[in-house]
C-alpha cells in the first residue's frame, strides 16, 4: 500500500478501493486574499474557445474593474504548416494548399499565388482577357461573402442577432454561384497558374445577373437594421480607435485603414488583372472607428456589385475564348467541367487520351506527374483581399516545386493592432474593436 | 548558379531511366547594372545621397521580373531602413513584414532576411534582403523603425531561428513555446507517416520519387 496522500484530495480506504474527494482550491481565502491589496488587476483569459474571439484567438486582458489596461493575443491555434507543406507538391498543386489559409477568402488566396506564379513565369501578359474577367468576377463575389460574415458575425457578438440571420442569407446566394462555377462552395482551387481552371457554365452569367439584382434589393434590409439605429451607433462609435499613423506604423490595409482616411485600395493603386478597366469608386470614412468600418464594408459591397456587372457585360463580349494560357507546356491539359460529385476531368478529354490520342496521354501524364518548371528568383504580389493586402513572397529554385511560400496575411498582420485599439477602453468594446479587424484564423496562423 | 544532378528526387532507387545522369544548371538573378530602369533608379540615387555609406552598406542591386532588391550588409540593415522611411524623397512608411529563406547550400549565408517595404507617399515598394550565417544568426530588430514588423520577426524567429536582437520580446508565435527546431529550415523533415490504401502503402509526401 503507497503511502502517497494528495494535497487537493482527501482519501479513505473501502473495499472497492481507495475513494478521493476532490474538493479543489481554497476561493475564500484566495478572495480575500486579492480584496486585501490595494490594486485590483485581474487577468481574464478570452477564448481560444470563445464564439465572439472569430475562430481559435486567445486574448489575455489585464483589467482593472472593468477597463483594459493590457492585451496580449495569443495566436497559433489553428497552424497548420501549410507554406513547408506547399514546397512538397507542384506549382500547380499549391493553389489546393493556399486556398485554405483565409478560408473566407479562397479565392484572393489563389489568385495572389497565381499571379505570382505567373510573374515568375513571365507570363502575366499571355493571361487570357477571359480569365482575368473570372478572377475578377470571382473575387468580387467573394469579397461580397467575405464582407459578409465580418458584418453579420460582428453584429452577433455585439448582440445583434437579425443581422446575422440576414447576412448569412445572401452569403448563401454568393456560395450558391461558387457551386454553380467552380463545383465548390469554399477552397476551390479554381484559380490556376495560367488561368482558371474551367469556363463560366453555360446560362451563369444569366444566373449572376439575376443574384446582383436579390442581393442589391436584400442588402437594403441589413442597412436599415443597423445604420441609424441607436443601439448599434452607441456600440461601434468612438470605439478602436485607430488613426493614420498608428495604422502606417502597424502596417494595416484594407478597411481599417479606410477608416482612418486614406483611399489606398490597390485595385486602383497597383491594378491587377485588369482592374483598371473597371469603375468602382474606394470607400472611405474619417472616423477610424468600428462604426467607420462597419461603413466601409456596407458600402463596398454596392462596389462589388458595380464590379460583378460590368465583368458579366465583359464576358458576355469574350464568350468563346480561352480561359488558359495558350502554351501547353503551362496550361493544365484538359478542360474541367462540373460533375455531379464536383469539378473533375471533362468526359471529352478522357475520352481523348485513353481512346484516341497516345501523345495527349502522354502530355496529360508528365503535365500531372511532373507539373512544369519555374525559372529561378523570387517575386512579391500583393492584392486587395478584403482583409488588405494579401502578399505572397514566392521563391523559385529553378525546379517543379516552389522553393519557398510565403503568404503576408493581413488578417495576421492587422491583429497586431489589437493592443492599440483596445487598452484603455471597456471590456465590452473589446469584442467590437476585433470584430471591425476581421480577423480569419485559418490566415493568422496558416 | 548552382547544379542539381538527376531527375527525380530520391537517389539511389535503382532508376534504369538514364535519366539519373542529368545534369542541370540553375541560374539566379545576378548583381543588376545600370540604368535600373523605372524609379528603381531614383530610389538608389535618393538612397545613396541620403545615406554615404552606400557602398558599403549594399552589397548588390537586383533587378529582376520588375522589382527591386537590396542585399543590405546586416550591421548597416538599421541605418537603411531608418533612412528608407525618414528621407522624404524616399518614404518608405510601411514594412509589410519580413519572411525568412533557408538556402543550406550557400556557405556562411544560409540564412536569408527578407523585408518588403512599401510607400505610400510615392507608390512604391522596395526589398531589402539580409544573409546571415547559421553559426550566428542574430539581426538587428526593426520594431522601432516600424511596429508592424513585431509579429513577422516573431514569426521569423519561430520558423527560422533568426535572432533579433532588441525586439521586446521575442518568443515564438504560431508554435509551441516548448518546440524543438525551426520547421522552416530544409533540413526540418516534413514529417507524415505512410498510409496504406486498399493493399498498397503510400509514403509522406517528403519521401516519395518526386521530380526536381
Amino acid at each position: 500500500m503507497s503511502t502517497y496522500s494528495d494535497p487537493y484530495a482527501e482519501s479513505r480506504e473501502t473495499t472497492e478501493g481507495r475513494v478521493y474527494s476532490v474538493t479543489g482550491g481554497d476561493w475564500d481565502s484566495l478572495a480575500t486574499e486579492i480584496g486585501a491589496t490595494k490594486e485590483e488587476r485581474v487577468v481574464v483569459n478570452m477564448g481560444p474557445q470563445h464564439p465572439s474571439t472569430h475562430g481559435v484567438l486567445r486574448i489575455i486582458l489585464e483589467l482593472e474593474g472593468e477597463t483594459v489596461t493590457e492585451t496580449r493575443c495569443g495566436i497559433g491555434y489553428l497552424h497548420t504548416g501549410i507554406e513547408k507543406n506547399a514546397e512538397y507538391r507542384s506549382w500547380t498543386q499549391g493553389v489546393t494548399f493556399v486556398t485554405r489559409m483565409d478560408y473566407l477568402a479562397p479565392i484572393f488566396n489563389e489568385t495572389a499565388y497565381c499571379l505570382a506564379v505567373e510573374k515568375l513565369l513571365g507570363i502575366t501578359e499571355d493571361v487570357p482577357e477571359r480569365a482575368s474577367i473570372i478572377r475578377v468576377l470571382m473575387m468580387e463575389l467573394n469579397r461580397i461573402s467575405s464582407h459578409m460574415v465580418a458584418l453579420g458575425t460582428g453584429a452577433l457578438e455585439l448582440g445583434a442577432l437579425s443581422p446575422m440571420i440576414f447576412a448569412f442569407r445572401e452569403r448563401e446566394l454568393v456560395l450558391d454561384l461558387f457551386e454553380m462555377i467552380s463545383g465548390l462552395r469554399m477552397n476551390m482551387a479554381f484559380v490556376r497558374p495560367g488561368g482558371v481552371a474551367q469556363d463560366i457554365p453555360e446560362g451563369g452569367v444569366a444566373k449572376i445577373r439575376e443574384t446582383v439584382t436579390t442581393l442589391r434589393k436584400n442588402f437594403k434590409d441589413n442597412e436599415k437594421l443597423l445604420i441609424g439605429n441607436t443601439i448599434w451607433m452607441k456600440r461601434t462609435q468612438n470605439i478602436g480607435y485607430l488613426d493614420l499613423a498608428g495604422c502606417t506604423t502597424l502596417g494595416i490595409t484594407g478597411p481599417v485603414l479606410r477608416s482612418a482616411g486614406l483611399p489606398w485600395d490597390l485595385r486602383k493603386i497597383a491594378p491587377y488583372c485588369g482592374y483598371e478597366n473597371y469603375k468602382f469608386d474606394v470607400i472611405t470614412t474619417d472616423t477610424a472607428d468600428v462604426y467607420g468600418r462597419f461603413l466601409i464594408r456596407m458600402q463596398e459591397l454596392e462596389q462589388s456589385l458595380r464590379i460583378i456587372e460590368q465583368a458579366c457585360d465583359k464576358l458576355d463580349k469574350t464568350v468563346g475564348q480561352p480561359v488558359m494560357v495558350a502554351d501547353k507546356k503551362i496550361a493544365w491539359p484538359s478542360q474541367l467541367s462540373v460533375g455531379a460529385d464536383g469539378m473533375g476531368n471533362s468526359l471529352a478529354h478522357i475520352r481523348e487520351i485513353m481512346g484516341e490520342s497516345m501523345e495527349s496521354l502522354i502530355h496529360h501524364f508528365k503535365l500531372v506527374t511532373e507539373g512544369f518548371r519555374v525559372p529561378a528568383g523570387q517575386v512579391y504580389v500583393a492584392i486587395e483581399s478584403p482583409r488588405g493586402e494579401t502578399g505572397v513572397h514566392l521563391v523559385s529554385d529553378g525546379g517543379t516545386r516552389p522553393y519557398r511560400v510565403h503568404f503576408r496575411e493581413p488578417s495576421f498582420n492587422n491583429l497586431q493592432s489589437t493592443s492599440a485599439m483596445c487598452e484603455g477602453s471597456m471590456i465590452a468594446d473589446v469584442i467590437g474593436a476585433i470584430a471591425s479587424i476581421d480577423p480569419v484564423m485559418g490566415g493568422v496562423d496558416r | 548558379m548552382s547544379e542539381s544532378k538527376g531527375s527525380f528526387g530520391v537517389a539511389g532507387s535503382g532508376d534504369t531511366s538514364g535519366y539519373s545522369g542529368l545534369v542541370r544548371t540553375k541560374v539566379t538573378p545576378g548583381s543588376s547594372e545600370r540604368p535600373f530602369g523605372g524609379y528603381f533608379d531614383e530610389v538608389a540615387d535618393e538612397l545613396e545621397r541620403a545615406f554615404p555609406e552606400f557602398g558599403a552598406a549594399i552589397e548588390k542591386v537586383v533587378i529582376d521580373r520588375n522589382e527591386l532588391t537590396l542585399y543590405v550588409k546586416r550591421d548597416h540593415l538599421r541605418a537603411v531602413a531608418l533612412t528608407l522611411r525618414n528621407t522624404e524623397s524616399l518614404r518608405f512608411e510601411m514594412c509589410m513584414g519580413v519572411n525568412g529563406v533557408h538556402y543550406p547550400d550557400e556557405k556562411d549565408r544560409e540564412l536569408h532576411a527578407v523585408y518588403e517595404l512599401l510607400s505610400l507617399t510615392h507608390n512604391r515598394r522596395v526589398r531589402l534582403e539580409v544573409a546571415l550565417p547559421d553559426s550566428d544568426p542574430h539581426l538587428p530588430s526593426l520594431v522601432e523603425v516600424w511596429g508592424g514588423v513585431n509579429w513577422h520577426e516573431r514569426e521569423t524567429f519561430d520558423m527560422f531561428g533568426i535572432i533579433f536582437d532588441g525586439h521586446p520580446g521575442l518568443t515564438r508565435i504560431l508554435m509551441p513555446d516548448d518546440w524543438q527546431g525551426h520547421p522552416q529550415r530544409k533540413d526540418y523533415p516534413l514529417g507524415g507517416i505512410p498510409v496504406e490504401y486498399k493493399g498498397a502503402t503510400i509514403p509522406p509526401p517528403s519521401e516519395r520519387r518526386t521530380y526536381r
